[in-house]
């Protein structure tokens, strides 16, 4: 925190270099504006004229003609300083855990607008009314939407939307009525700010943009819940507010406001939900119709990202052509729309959805916010020390109090309340962004004549609530977390600590509990019988991870058919019974080194809700950790079936040894790895068998087709059973009756033991039928099958194929 | 399935089930639809199988270990009676529950319970001890890719160190427990169960 925002390292100066070329372009350019302004009088023609006035009549060979490139020019400009700054800032890797980088955007916008005010330039008109809310807006509105985690969400929403919805109207009104009463004070000079006037500024000062300061203290553990809540204010504050601030613009617009009756206010009040629900409705359909669509997009896959960006947008349009919400309405277009969008499309149209989406919010806010550092540093201010620190101190005091209020009432509806210190996190993370800038900066002159005013205010909330509140949210956090002491724990504790959370959360999985588990159970009832028929493709395609694993298992198979030799994977041999003789006395600092070493590298407990940062996509490490899990049972599967009975610390192979083998079915570590991708988005498809199987899959112990070949003589079906026992390494699989043989598991023979597999399956009844079908999908199905019961394995397969 | 589920059950049994592991009724109503709803066979036991379609089973990396704890020895079904004994394990101590005192058996979420439960994750011979080996395979499975084994084994050497106190190279129960003598762990082996 000491160094300053650029680092100076080789980069940093770089970038430097960068900014100050920027400079001086800028500062041409503004010097060029004032030349050129004086001679392009005359239009299109202009640089004619300027050749022909020129003593020689001949045509320049270098001409400059800024005014044709000035506007997208310094818009670019601002958006490549903006990215770089950003650059800068994550190189710096302290930083973002210590602010938002809201910070940074603002600063660097501040930055512009000094360079602008400096060189006395015209800014080009990026913020005017039409363009903020018809370009600048969606996009961000759009990326909240779309990033949301839908199944946390949709099980608090109940939660949320008592906390959004009556919290911004408690805000907004609380504020106004608070500051409207100020204003009735004669001393500060305010009396000309009317109720409706102080009321308008109140909503739009209420809109907060909390998210920004997730990523801060993204590190403690903030428990779901509170994600959540934080996410669906975000998400529906937005739209409250600017349904809000339009309601009472048009009262404004009625000029005889003195006039307003009883009626008129419950117009309004009715005026706000029909918007409100209005634009979700219209939200909804245009989700369904854009899911519907992707249906039918395998071939063209090119073009879908083009279709969800283009329904979304649409969506947005026609809600506010029938003044309707269209924030509300492009938020609900987004959440409908993911779930069927991400399984129809293509992996590679996925990603770029996703990337897309960022980049173009990130081009808004960045936007907004250079604006709103221009205006800044500008002489478009009117100070008022009363209006402007009561606003700050209601602010904050509104906040408390619809915080603890609302949450005081909610916590006696909820199965998981939430406690004092969650309620301190939310009221403190109140953050104000672009949104309320942008809602004052388009306040009609005509209307409000003190509008200097109140840019001034909102001007000054949101740079102390992003730079202090920011700042310090992050320290206040983790005060509030570390509770434990702060005492090391031994070694002992912290391993056995993982170990327990990681138990609490897979038995947490076996109950499979979330509240409202009825609604949530019937919704998904309906979405299968119905929904997902109509809005998802038949066949799903390929995804890259498949064929990726696919490719890597049919690669070591190979090997290992060939050379017989495991290709060294370093995870794939389990432990040798290495001793080390005699157990030395570790020195303290070694013992601190591997408690670190052991911290850094224990698996972390699955979080249902995965972290979100708003300004870029980190990689999940959860998906790593999934991967590398899934791939070390493969491996230690694969290892254990190549070596049969000679595990490596020699015990006999009782299945108490190997308990800690599984057999996943072919398509369940597929879906792992969908959930995975899913889980960003929260979708739970747990045990519903219905679910497309991909019988090609992951765990195809594929055998290569020589090993195959092999194995197609006929062996006696007594060995046969024989070797099935012996297979039966793993518990589950001896779902079968004739599992007494436990302790012949020395009798295996040496040849490989998926031979015998093969085998009992060219003994069934499917043996045809599966045995044409290629590869690795055969003993995929096999292999699922092999690990049932012989006699039930055979209908749920059938069934398996079907799809 | 359905709402019918709790008259599946006899009401004897629900009576000898809501002794034995302290739920109510209502829980254990939601519990019983959430074992027929994992049964998807319909057979009235759960096999490992079944575990298994819970995808996020598969990707904790204990996964397999707490499928194996619904499996008592020799067995590869788990009905209901024994899934919802495993399940008791987490159920939050009450505080008119702490008073109890030694009245009558222990209950099934006792402090002490939780405590085995997750010791016979690691204890997979059931010789009550947590051996080397044992220590290791655990530590491999809940840690990633860029440990070597001599990491871990050295690792594994200095936990049974640090616990084992009648030096006999392996971690007990009582030693197990004696760990955890400072920290509450009830917090973290229950869950909340919803009605």
């Amino acid at each position: 925190m000491s160094m300053g925002f650029w680092p100076f390292d080789s980069f940093g100066s770089w970038m430097l270099l960068l900014l100050l070329v920027a400079l001086a372009c800028s500062k041409a350019s503004s010097d060029l504006n004032k030349s050129t302004n004086s001679t392009t009088q005359h239009g299109p023609n202009a640089w004619f004229a300027a050749a022909s006035s020129e003593p020689d009549e001949r045509i320049s060979v270098f001409e400059l003609d800024y005014d044709y490139v000035q506007i997208p020019y310094e818009v670019t400009l601002w958006i490549l300083l903006a990215s770089l700054a950003k650059i800068g800032f994550h190189l710096y890797r302290r930083l973002p855990g210590l602010m938002p980088e809201s910070c940074l955007l603002i600063l660097v916008g501040a930055l512009v607008g000094g360079i602008i005010f400096g060189t006395d330039h015209k800014s080009p008109p990026v913020m005017d009314s039409s363009i903020y809310f018809l370009y600048l807006l969606p996009p961000m509105v759009l990326e909240s939407g779309y990033f949301m985690p839908t199944r946390p969400f949709f099980e608090n929403m109940g939660s949320i939307l008592w906390w959004a919805g009556p919290g911004a109207l408690i805000n907004a009104f609380g504020i106004g009525l608070s500051l409207y009463l100020i204003c009735q004070i004669k001393a500060f000079g305010l009396s000309d700010v009317n109720l409706l006037h102080n009321l308008l500024f109140g909503s739009l000062i209420s809109s907060v943009d909390p998210v920004a300061v997730l990523a801060v203290f993204e590190e403690a553990r903030v428990n779901e819940q509170l994600y959540m809540m934080i996410f669906g204010e975000t998400l529906l504050n937005d739209g409250i507010s600017v349904v809000l601030y339009n309601i009472l613009i048009a009262f404004t617009k009625m000029h005889k406001f003195e006039d307003i009756e009883p009626v008129d206010i419950l117009a309004g009040c009715a005026r706000f939900i029909v918007v409100g629900c209005g634009g979700v409705f219209f939200g909804i359909i245009f989700g369904f119709i854009s899911a519907f669509i992707t249906r039918f997009t395998q071939n063209i896959s090119a073009i879908e990202p083009l279709i969800v960006f283009m329904f979304s947008y649409l969506s947005y349009l026609v809600a506010e052509t029938l003044y309707l919400s269209g924030i509300l309405a492009i938020t609900a277009c987004a959440v409908t729309m993911k779930k069927y969008v991400e399984e129809n499309v293509s992996q590679t149209s996925y990603t770029t959805i996703k990337y897309f989406m960022k980049m173009l919010s990130s081009v808004s806010e960045t936007l907004i916010f250079i604006f709103m550092g221009v205006s800044t540093i500008g002489k478009n201010h009117e100070w008022n020390w009363a209006f402007i620190c009561f606003t700050l101190v209601f602010c904050q005091i509104w906040r408390a109090i619809s915080v603890f209020a609302l949450f005081y009432v909610s916590n006696k509806f909820r199965t998981f309340p939430f406690s004092i210190k969650d309620q301190c996190i939310i009221f403190y993370s109140g953050v104000r962004g672009a949104g309320s800038f942008s809602l004052a900066f388009l306040l009609p002159l005509s209307l409000f004549p003190r509008k200097k005013l109140f840019v001034t205010a909102t001007l000054v909330v949101i740079y102390f609530t992003v730079f202090i509140q920011g700042i310090t949210i992050g320290p206040l956090v983790r005060y509030l977390d570390v509770r434990k002491t702060n005492k090391k724990e031994s070694i002992n504790e912290e391993l056995h600590t993982r170990l327990m959370d990681h138990l609490k959360a897979g038995i947490e999985d076996v109950c499979g509990q979330w509240s409202h588990y009825q609604v949530r159970d019937k919704f998904k009832k309906f979405d299968h019988r119905y929904l997902r028929k109509i809005l998802i493709r038949t066949n799903v395609p390929k995804s890259s991870i498949v064929s990726l694993y696919k490719k890597l298992e049919m690669k070591q198979a190979i090997e290992m058919a060939e050379t017989g030799i495991l290709s060294s994977t370093a995870f794939s041999v389990p432990h040798q019974a290495q001793r080390i003789q005699g157990v030395k006395r570790l020195s303290p600092e070694d013992v601190e080194s591997m408690r670190d070493i052991l911290t850094h590298n224990m698996y972390q407990v699955r979080k249902r809700t995965l972290s979100y940062n708003k300004y870029n996509l980190k990689p999940q490490t959860s998906e790593k950790q999934a991967k590398e899990i899934l791939i070390r049972r493969q491996n230690t599967l694969r290892e254990s079936l190549r070596k049969g009975h000679s595990l490596p610390w020699g015990k006999p192979t009782g299945t108490k040894n190997i308990r800690y083998l599984s057999f996943p079915y072919s398509n369940q570590p597929l879906k792992a790895r969908r959930d995975t991708r899913a889980a960003e988005f929260t979708d739970d498809d747990s045990c519903h068998p219905g679910f497309p199987p991909v019988t090609f899959s992951v765990q195809s112990r594929t055998r290569s087709l020589q090993e195959r070949r092999q194995v197609q003589e006929a062996i006696p079906m007594k060995s046969f059973h024989r070797g099935r026992e012996a297979l039966n390494f793993d518990d589950q699989r001896t779902g079968q009756k004739e599992h007494g043989g436990r302790d012949k598991r020395g009798i295996l023979k040496p040849k490989p033991l998926f031979h015998t597999v093969d085998e009992e399956y060219a003994s069934g009844e499917q043996s045809e039928e599966e045995a044409s079908a290629i590869g690795p999908r055969w003993t995929a199905e096999q292999k699922q099958k092999h690990s049932r019961d012989h006699h039930q394995s055979h209908s749920p397969l059938l069934q398996r194929k079907d799809f | 399935m359905g709402s019918q589920a709790s008259t599946l059950l006899r009401h004897e049994e629900l009576e000898e089930i809501k002794k034995e592991t302290g739920f109510s009724h209502s829980q254990i109503a939601r519990l019983y639809k959430r074992f027929t709803s994992l049964d998807v066979n319909g057979v009235g036991a759960l096999s490992r199988e079944d575990f298994l379609r819970i995808p996020e089973l598969a990707i904790n990396p204990l996964g397999d270990r707490i499928i194996s704890a619904f499996f008592p020895e020799g067995e590869d079904e788990a009905n209901f009676r024994v899934f919802i004994r495993i399940l008791a394990r987490f159920r939050p101590i009450s505080d008119k529950e702490k008073s109890k005192d030694a009245k009558g058996p222990e209950p099934l979420n006792s402090r002490s319970n939780k405590l085995r439960f997750a010791f016979q994750l690691y204890d997979l011979d059931k010789d009550d001890k947590i051996s080397r080996s044992e220590l290791i395979q655990v530590l491999r499975m809940m840690v990633g890719v860029n440990i070597s084994e001599e990491q871990l084994g050295v690792m594994a050497d200095r936990t049974i160190q640090e616990a084992d106190e009648d030096g006999d190279g392996a971690i007990s129960f009582t030693e197990f427990v004696k760990v955890f003598e400072k920290t509450g762990i009830e917090q973290k082996m229950s869950i909340q169960f919803l009605d």
